[in-house]
């Protein structure tokens, strides 16, 4: 569904933020990307989604192929509009908009009302709290739920492929374990996901496939199994132990 | 009493014109953080536009205004294209300076097109009144507000209910979590400045109406007086535009009317807006209704 070849990003005309990272995602797969600060993972995701231009970088070389045809000049909107959703890093809710607009904002690019109704109430089933709060000022959600928003937002869009970046971050353990559980059945209705996450063991718990991004290129990549049991990763990422249950239900 | 209710009608008509000046104000910086100057350029632009076929080419006045806001939405949109879109990681000073460019620009370009002073414009509302129980207020007046009303009420439509309208507000929010839910940025931007330059028309058209039937270059500037409507109500509310152009411009219309210390001096209503603003700030920083920050820490 995804491939991304030989793909080398600059910032700002002279730091190098990729260097050649490969990577291939297969339709209905989770991919798990993983790596340490600064490893290129987030890099890796504007590239995908044409947000380079944000961070004053640009593609100097490689391809990214998204079935069969090439994102690399085309604009955000354009490869929403492919089937391409993203919840960012840092949530970047509309925190003066409430809840309801912020999920109309997400599903801006869907035409057909009903499905966007379709879609709510499937987001709102996701996570009640949501629904129940529909009306409030998202600002003011905690961070668990401002997760679940940034989630449910990238949800309205009706993605086939679904980005999610560091969707554990700063959050508490009861709430990763329901993040991820959330993102696991997302992926159960056919939508693919490519989880980019520093919580290697949340990650690889309900992974297919994983790699893992050192100094802009893909160190090692491998099933999930091989990856939870590979001595290097063990070391680095897992601290010895894979620290969430995988009970993936 | 009967004074009072006149002076407060051509008040509020008053305000609905600033209110749409501060509108054009209001939705670009909303978009774009930009403090637009060229807002009173493309008042100016879109007046003369509106004699130019309503008096020149004898169009039939009310489409003539019809045309020239049209035509200035899409002036406003070539502007943004060519001039404005370069600029954008440009630092806010820069842009902002650029604005006053624009607006110097074509407060020259107008007296070279129209070069007679003091044109006739077409007001087909000079010196018409309508008696409400003893109080005369004046067709002009009524348009004014009947117009402000309309393009408020479609402007709130606009934004709650349209694709654009969501596109817009999350855009300027955040311009890149928009960018990443499927909104183009751009066309944000380019709808910004449109509205911009239609409403410009609008309260031109109805400034010069207000005045009687003189024109000249001077409503350019004269649109800056809208300026303390938009800080008051707040930087980046449309609400906020209305309530602050009806408080600047009933103050206006008062004081004009009542206040008869010569030693303030005849025009004493023009720096009443700026006293208005002065104190509101002291109280509310951010204006009647402008944003305040929400961050959970």
């Amino acid at each position: 569904m995804l491939r991304v070849s030989d793909l080398e990003v600059v910032y700002s005309a002279a730091v190098l933020g990729l260097r050649g990272a490969e990577l291939s995602v297969a339709r209905g797969s989770i991919v798990a990307l993983l790596g340490a600060n600064g490893a290129g993972k987030t890099t890796l995701l504007r590239a995908i989604t044409g947000l380079l231009g944000y961070h004053n970088a640009r593609i100097t070389s490689g391809q990214i192929e998204l079935n069969g045809s090439v994102l690399n000049d085309v604009a955000p909107a354009a490869i929403v509009r492919r089937g391409v959703g993203q919840a960012m890093e840092g949530r970047r809710i509309f925190g003066e908009l409430s809840i309801e607009d912020n999920l109309k904002v997400g599903g801006v690019s869907v035409k057909d009302r009903a499905a966007k109704q379709q879609t709510r109430d499937y987001v709102f089933d996701l996570f009640p709290v949501l629904g129940e709060r529909r009306r409030q000022q998202a600002g003011y959600l905690s961070g668990g739920e401002q997760q679940m928003l940034a989630i449910g937002r990238a949800l309205m869009s009706q993605p086939d492929l679904l980005l999610l970046d560091e969707p554990s971050l700063g959050l508490a353990p009861l709430i990763v374990t329901q993040i991820r559980d959330v993102i696991a059945d997302i992926n159960k209705t056919g939508t693919t996901v490519l989880l980019v996450e520093q919580n290697a063991a949340m990650a690889l718990s309900i992974a297919d496939h994983g790699y893992v991004l050192e100094n802009g290129r893909v160190g090692l990549s491998g099933s999930a199994r091989q990856l939870r049991e590979d001595d290097s990763m063990q070391a680095l990422y897992l601290g010895g132990t894979i620290a969430v249950s995988e009970n993936r239900s | 009493m009967d004074k009072f209710l006149q002076l407060f009608v051509s008040g509020v008509a008053l305000g609905g014109i600033y209110a749409l000046i501060a509108l054009g104000f209001v939705v670009i910086y909303k978009a774009t953080g930009t403090f637009n100057f060229a807002q009173g350029g493309f008042v100016l632009l879109g007046t003369y536009l509106t004699y130019q076929l309503a008096v020149e080419w004898e169009v039939n006045f009310y489409l003539s205004t019809l045309i020239a806001v049209l035509a200035m939405a899409g002036v406003a949109m070539l502007i943004e294209r060519t001039v404005l879109r370069r600029m954008m990681d440009q630092p806010a000073f820069t842009i902002i300076l650029v604005t006053v460019g624009i607006l110097l620009f074509l407060q020259q370009l107008v007296p070279i097109i129209w070069d007679e002073p003091g044109l006739r414009f077409a007001n087909p509302w000079l010196g018409e009144v309508v008696d409400i129980g003893g109080v005369s207020i004046s067709h002009a007046n009524i348009w004014t507000v009947v117009y402000a009303g309309v393009v408020f009420g479609a402007f709130a439509l606009f934004f709650k209910f349209t694709r654009t309208g969501i596109g817009m507000q999350a855009a300027a929010l955040d311009q890149e979590a928009a960018a990443a839910q499927g909104i183009s940025v751009a066309r944000s931007f380019q709808v910004s400045w449109a509205i911009a330059g239609a409403v410009g028309v609008l309260a031109g058209v109805m400034l010069t109406a207000r005045g009687g039937d003189a024109l000249t270059p001077a409503i350019g500037f004269v649109a800056l007086r809208a300026l303390p409507a938009m800080i008051l109500g707040g930087l980046d509310s449309p609400g906020g535009a209305v309530v602050g152009g009806v408080i600047i411009g009933v103050a206006e219309v008062l004081t004009a009317g009542y206040l008869e210390y010569e030693w303030l001096g005849a025009n004493f209503s023009s720096v009443v807006p700026y006293l208005v603003l002065i104190f509101v700030l002291l109280f509310r920083p951010s204006g009647l209704f402008g944003t305040k920050e929400v961050e959970r820490v």
